[in-house]
């Protein structure tokens, strides 16, 4: 019951968010809709807290009228699709080589403890969570976190802690409508 | 060696709108193009000796002139800005900060190649940057570059922008097309080239931003002038991503032919090792190509000057060269572990495998284990020459290039760094710590190899 519970996801496809995937949907000709696959995916993930459940996959199937199974495909491929509950703001740091050189490691340890999480974990309250991804483009500015749309680069310490209390006062924006 | 071509307006204040960009010359190019012949602006292209700024170098304008035009489908131009190979991260600054160079580029090149329907395929990471780039679109489409009969000229061009999911794969022209389709990211067998069934199996040329943003230069110089800039076969300006261990990392434009070690150690440039510590190796061209020693950097094996050119850095192949690859430039110094950094690498690329093909999708899970046991001091000696066999195995036998990308690495740090393995293997009690060499480079410790025998 716990995880049926934690698994659950309230779906809510608004005019706007349905307008926008028409948008997308139209760059592509009559017929080839599923190529709007990947950008829809994201208008859906964003707008229902960065997860993409079950449910919400069928939705984005049929929305685009394509077989439940050629969205889990795609789902299950990328990693920007997150198929479980994230916190509210999630830490994406860069562990590939440029950033590790830079203290990528030291620097994505101490948000792990100063959260009381492991990577991969959301905090209790449901706000945090910490992952360790690849390179992200930003190598010459490392280390560099991703937190929604934006980077955060030249991170030190004292920039997690800042970045830590601007999320825990509403003072970040995720993504850039 | 100051020409710039790409970043010529990139620092003109507001340059990123519309309106700058056209007061400052922008679109002149499609204005010219619109009234060429299309063959003769990849004539133009070809002239120029612009080679592919994607990683493979193929010369744009003979990839142009594949683009099947008998069948009479409808063809495609698709911009590939997938950029996710570590240690680049130059196209992602040209579309940041002057996104219309791009779209100026895709119109001229779409019209070369009679494309009416082009996309530009970026990593969905680079999420602000697709939406910089959808208004950019926009603005366009409102200054009538784009849609109907532009211009009066009577040609058609749709561009939209189209965002990935996070996968490296997608970054091979073919996994990029499948992506587009809205499927998994898993490479096709060739042939078919794009050239003859690409995009939804019409014609498709897929190109990097970088090549395509420096169309317009050509189109409206020529393609001759192009040619006089850089060296040999190496003509024009390159871009390099610069990481690591330096004082000034960033991204810069620079006359194909400049020396390795000005690049390195000019003010205008790196600026030199950060701290002034001791160089240790250098990755000029992105994770996927091997990584040089000191005595290689510099002068090539035959003592002559290192260049930045693709002839230049390949000099010697893959026994004492690199490759020009992406450009991405990565410096270590002699804190970084040789062996921790080729497991980070295997751990990529184990991670981005797309799993088609068994050699690259068992083989990167091998080596990255086997890195992760020597790193960990739980290696033995042959282990090392089990990963020299693992690579060598991979190499050629893999749908992808992806497969030999993860086996040269590797091949290259036993190649040049063997006596690192060794240190990991022989004295498990000095690198337990991941900042081994930091506390104590190599260097001060590689006597003990000599001194000890086991
Ligand atoms: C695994 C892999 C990843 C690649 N990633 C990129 C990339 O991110 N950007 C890119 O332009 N080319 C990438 N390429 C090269 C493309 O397949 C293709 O050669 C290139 O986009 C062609 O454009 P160009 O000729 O203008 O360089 C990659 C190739 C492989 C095998
Ligand atoms: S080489 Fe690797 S990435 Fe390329 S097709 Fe084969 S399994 Fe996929
Ligand atoms: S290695 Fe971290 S952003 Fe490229």
């Amino acid at each position: 019951m716990e995880t049926l519970k934690k698994y659950h996801q309230d779906i809510n496809i608004t005019p706007e968010l349905m307008q926008r995937i028409q948008e997308l949907v139209s760059h592509y000709p009559e017929g080839k809709q599923k190529s709007a696959l990947l950008p829809v995916l994201h208008e859906l993930q964003d707008a229902h807290d960065n997860w993409l459940s079950v449910e919400l996959q069928n939705k984005a199937a049929e929305i685009l009228n394509i077989t439940p199974i050629e969205v889990y495909e795609v789902v299950t491929f990328y990693t920007m699709f997150n198929q479980k509950p994230v916190g509210k703001y999630m830490l994406e740091f860069c562990v590939t080589s440029c950033c590790a050189i830079n203290k990528a490691e030291d620097v994505m340890d101490y948000t792990c403890e100063k959260l009381g999480v492991k990577p991969g974990q959301v905090t209790a309250d449901g706000l945090f969570s910490v992952v360790g991804v690849q390179c992200l483009g930003a190598c010459g500015y490392a280390p560099m976190l991703q937190l929604g749309d934006f980077y955060h680069e030249h991170l030190t310490k004292e920039k997690v802690d800042q970045l830590i209390n601007d999320c825990k006062e509403d003072k970040i924006t995720l993504h850039d409508k | 060696m100051g020409q710039k071509i790409l970043f010529e307006k990139i620092h003109i204040p507001g340059i990123k709108t519309y309106d700058v960009y056209r007061e400052n010359g922008g679109y002149a190019s499609v204005e010219k193009a619109l009234k060429m012949n299309p063959d003769d602006i990849t004539e133009e292209v070809k002239t120029s000796g612009l080679r592919g700024r994607g990683g493979a170098g193929f010369p744009v304008g003979l990839k142009w002139s594949f683009i099947d035009k008998k069948s009479g489908n409808p063809r495609h131009l698709v911009c590939n800005a997938d950029e996710s190979e570590p240690g680049t991260f130059k196209d992602r600054y040209l579309m940041e900060y002057i996104p219309h160079l791009l779209i100026e580029g895709m119109i001229t090149s779409s019209f070369a190649l009679g494309a009416n329907l082009s996309y530009i395929y970026i990593r969905g990471e680079y999420m602000w940057v697709f939406k910089t780039l959808e208004r950019a679109i926009k603005e366009a489409y409102a200054a009538g570059w784009l849609g109907k009969n532009i211009k009066g000229s009577g040609y058609d061009l749709d561009l939209h922008v189209h965002c990935g999911g996070g996968a490296y794969i997608c970054g091979e022209e073919t996994a990029l097309i499948e992506s587009l389709e809205g499927k998994r990211g898993n490479p096709r067998i060739k042939p078919p080239f794009p050239a003859v069934k690409g995009l939804w199996q019409n014609p498709t040329v897929v190109n990097n931003v970088e090549s395509i943003a420096t169309v317009p230069w050509i189109i409206l110089n020529s393609g001759e002038d192009y040619s006089k800039i850089g060296l040999g076969r190496s003509t024009g300006t390159k871009l390099f991503s610069v990481s690591g261990h330096v004082k000034k990392p960033g991204v810069y434009e620079i006359e194909m032919g400049m020396t390795v070690d000005e690049f390195m150690n000019s003010d205008e440039y790196c600026g030199g090792m950060i701290d002034d510590r001791p160089l240790k190796g250098l990755i000029p061209g992105g994770s996927s190509v091997p990584i040089l020693p000191k005595h290689l950097i510099f002068k090539t094996a035959n003592g002559e000057d290192r260049l930045m050119t693709y002839e230049s850095l390949s000099d010697g192949g893959f026994a004492t060269g690199s490759s020009l690859g992406s450009g991405g430039f990565i410096v270590y110094n002699d804190t970084a572990c040789i062996v921790r950094n080729t497991w980070n690498f295997s751990r990529f690329y184990h991670h981005e495998s797309c799993g088609q093909c068994s050699p690259c999708r068992e083989g990167t899970g091998w080596m990255e284990k086997i890195l992760w046991r020597i790193e960990n001091g739980q290696g033995t000696e042959e282990d090392i020459d089990l990963l020299w066999s693992i690579q060598a195995k991979i190499e050629g036998n893999t749908i992808c290039p992806l497969g030999d990308a993860a086996a040269w690495p590797v091949a290259a740090a036993i190649r040049h760094f063997r006596d690192e393995f060794e240190y990991h293997v022989r004295f498990p009690e000095k690198i337990k710590n991941r900042d081994h060499f930091v506390n104590e480079p190599f260097e001060k410790v590689k006597h003990l190899l000599q001194n000890t025998t086991v």
